[in-house]
């Protein structure tokens, strides 16, 4: 469906984007995770065609997008990450307008208005003009104004920026309708819990960089830990983390706010050595669990940084 | 074509959905223009302008002081008070009065001397508020004329004058350096003076109880004006509402192209740009239902602005309608291609709106919408023709109080489609259609 080759992209000296890669299939969802400034909006633009790559190639069903009314753009839905909506018109006006610009009118265009107020969630306040609603409502909005021309292939630039947890929520409901109905999904995001939630695959770019393209468990497998023990300790001070290293069943060790995170390969094996090790050292704690390894911790293995810092 | 529509409509909806603004944007030029209507002549074309205040010092007390005073006092256009000399220097430099005129001791005698001789012309002393070079001309013409006619009919006519008269006898038959040909002719030319004011002496004292008048009232201009105002038509009185709608709708309009170019600067750095650049839309549709809306906005704004000066202010369009049409709409489309031109040349929102402010005062100013270019320099007039607000103003001034024919819009409708070709091509050029 979709098909993107070596993308690259500068601006003077500033390496935006380099040799970027990826292909997206019928019903698929590609998450583009990175910090902010990563590369993903560049790359998104590339694909919208609203950038020229320096060099690479999208291909949208084989084909290029070669002029600004080329027919190959019907296939593309964009969702900007700013708010893409005429304050001052109504949820309807604005998209009828947005219909228009894709040459749907009359009977045509109302029923496309109907069904996307109707997936978000907005039919009763179609008549209202946008000013009067909440950032979750107009996020809403901004995602039907891009589904009105039935794209196949829907470009979502970081679509939840902002808003509450329940209109996050009723995004991804969204979202995960549009994936039923076999929509390709293209969603930037430097929310590592909505890329696991709901991405097929995450590309992980950095710097411009594409560093990682896999499913959520080929991520998860690039780490040395597949388990994380976290205790509580009752008294940290003075502890010094490093020291566990020398045990041969840890792999990493990390010591935040009194609560120790030991990496592990095997947790049956694993976790009573290392809570033998803290008591023959003197060490209580008053709670153990145990994690599984997230994308933050994938980024930070790759990169060094963590995602929320970069 | 759908999208078009929707795009023109859509800018159109955008602007009238905000009736305050629009009704705030339509009543600020119309007072603006009724006051600089008024002004300038209002209905009548004849504008009743103040007087301008002058002071008199009067230091000579003579009968030719005080006859000068009377004089300039009724002049219609001068308000003649008298003062202290230290109470006129005070006066002038506050700005209450614009003029102050010292007659100094002995005026009327020397005046008289110097009217035959030449010599020892006294001088009157002048105070004057710098910043009323205008009102000073005109105060020096007046004071020129009454002197003259004050000082001749006193040596003509009054007993002062027979006085004067036999003093510069006297000094004529003892100036060694007058030639005897030349004291001859003066000789005569004094006697007859004397002899001429003997008989208006007796005149006066025959016919004077019967109120008739003297048979002369000394040297005065030798022509009267009938004044005729050439407009459109005969007893069509010039309409100064006509020039100032005129000005205040080029200037608004041309505002009005700023704030389309800044909200396509704004545009381009928003989602909604994103957007509209992911349609499959030309780049020719996005620009050209822009300047299509703008043009449409301006012709609405001189339509309300010339309507409401029709049915307030009796504006007629004297001229071709078509003409005025025709200026009109080439007057809009420039407006529209300066606003996209300002959102293509634009790097900051505060940057492009700083500099495209002053760059229209100064279009507005130069073309004559504050005041008529008739008031510049010369070589500032000859200057102008490169600014497209002239043009505009002197089509609208055509074809509404001038009465022109449509033959007489031609060459600003030509300029301005001119201009409009200028302005978009640089636009088209120069606009940044990469989001980022």
């Amino acid at each position: 469906m979709l098909e993107v080759k070596h993308l690259t992209k500068n601006y003077g000296k500033l390496v935006a984007v380099t040799g970027v890669s990826f292909r997206a299939d019928r019903g698929e969802t590609i998450g583009l995770l990175g910090p902010n400034g990563a590369g993903k909006t560049t790359t998104v633009s590339m694909i919208a065609g609203l950038l020229s790559p320096d060099s690479g190639e999208v291909l949208i069903e084989g084909k290029q997008v070669k002029s600004d009314t080329d027919p190959v753009k019907l296939k593309i839905g964009l969702v900007p990450q700013d708010m893409a909506l005429y304050d001052k018109l109504s949820a309807r006006d604005n998209l009828t307008f947005f219909a228009a610009l894709y040459s749907l009118a009359g009977a045509k265009a109302k029923q496309a208005i109907d069904d996307v107020l109707n997936l978000v969630g907005l039919s009763d306040r179609a008549g209202d003009k946008v000013e009067t609603f909440s950032g979750g409502m107009k996020r809403r909005l901004n995602l039907a104004a891009a589904l009105l021309h039935d794209p196949q292939i829907l470009l979502l630039d970081e679509p939840t920026v902002g808003v509450d947890p329940q209109s996050r929520n009723a995004i991804f409901d969204n979202l995960e309708a549009l994936k039923k109905r076999g929509k390709t999904l293209i969603y930037t995001t430097h929310y590592m819990e909505e890329a696991e939630r709901l991405c097929d695959r995450i590309v992980i770019i950095d710097h411009g960089k594409m560093i990682a393209n896999d499913t959520l468990q080929g991520l998860h497998k690039l780490l040395p830990v597949t388990n994380v023990i976290a205790i509580d300790l009752d008294d940290a001070d003075g502890f010094r983390p490093e020291q566990m290293l020398a045990l041969p069943m840890v792999k990493s060790c990390d010591l935040q706010e009194g609560t120790l995170r030991v990496g592990v390969h095997d947790l049956s094996r694993g976790a009573p050595g290392v809570l033998r090790w803290l008591a023959e050292n003197g060490h209580s704690y008053h709670h153990v669990s145990s994690e599984q390894p997230d994308l933050e911790t994938v980024f930070l293995t790759l990169t060094g940084r963590s995602l929320r810092d970069s | 074509m759908i999208p078009f529509l929707a795009l023109v409509r859509k800018d159109l909806k955008l602007f009238f959905s905000d009736r305050k603004a629009v009704i705030v944007g339509l009543l600020v030029p119309i007072v603006l223009a009724s006051f600089f209507g008024f002004l300038f002549g209002g209905q009548s074309g004849k504008a009743e302008t103040s007087k301008v205040p002058v002071l008199v010092i009067d230091q000579d007390e003579s009968n030719i002081s005080r006859s000068l005073i009377t004089q300039l006092g009724g002049d219609k256009n001068l308000d003649v008070k008298p003062a202290t000399l230290d109470a006129a220097r005070e006066a002038v430099r506050k700005g209450k009065a614009t003029v102050a005129i010292v007659i100094p001791k002995d005026f009327g005698k020397d005046a008289g001397h110097a009217l035959f001789t030449g010599e020892n012309k006294p001088e009157l002393g002048v105070l004057y508020d710098p910043s009323h070079n205008v009102e000073l001309g005109m105060v020096r013409g007046i004071l020129s004329g009454a002197v003259m006619q004050t000082v001749s009919k006193e040596m003509f006519t009054g007993k002062a004058g027979r006085e004067m008269v036999n003093e510069s006898l006297t000094q004529v038959e003892n100036n060694p350096r007058i030639s005897a040909e030349d004291r001859k002719a003066l000789r005569d030319l004094l006697g007859s003076v004397n002899a001429l004011n003997e008989r208006q002496n007796e005149h006066r004292e025959r016919e004077g109880a019967s109120g008739q008048r003297e048979l002369s009232g000394g040297l005065t201009m030798p022509y009267g004006t009938r004044e005729q105002a050439i407009t459109s038509g005969q007893d069509i009185e010039y309409n100064g509402y006509a020039h100032a709608f005129s000005g205040m709708g080029v200037q608004f309009i041309l505002f009005m192209g700023l704030d389309v170019g800044i909200a396509l600067l704004m545009l381009r750095q928003s989602g909604l740009w994103q957007r509209l650049r992911a349609a499959p839309l030309s780049r020719t549709m996005l620009l050209g239902s822009r300047t299509v809306s703008a043009s449409v906005i301006a012709g609405f704004i001189l339509l309300v602005l010339f309507g409401f000066a029709r049915v307030v202010f009796g504006v007629h369009i004297r001229g071709s309608f078509a003409g005025f049409v025709g200026v009109c709409a080439a007057f809009s489309l420039m407006t529209a291609a300066f606003g996209l031109m300002v959102a293509a040349l634009g790097e900051t929102v505060e940057a492009t709106r700083g500099y495209s402010i002053m760059a229209t005062l100064i279009m507005v100013m130069l073309g004559g919408a504050w005041v008529p270019t008739f008031v510049f320099p010369a070589w500032l007039r000859k200057l102008t023709v490169v600014v497209p607000t002239r043009w505009a103003m002197d089509g609208l001034d055509g074809m509404t109080w001038r009465g022109l024919g449509f033959s007489s819009a031609l060459a600003p409708i030509g300029v301005l489609l001119l201009f409009t070709l200028l302005f978009g091509v640089v636009a088209v050029m120069r606009f940044r259609w990469r989001t980022e």
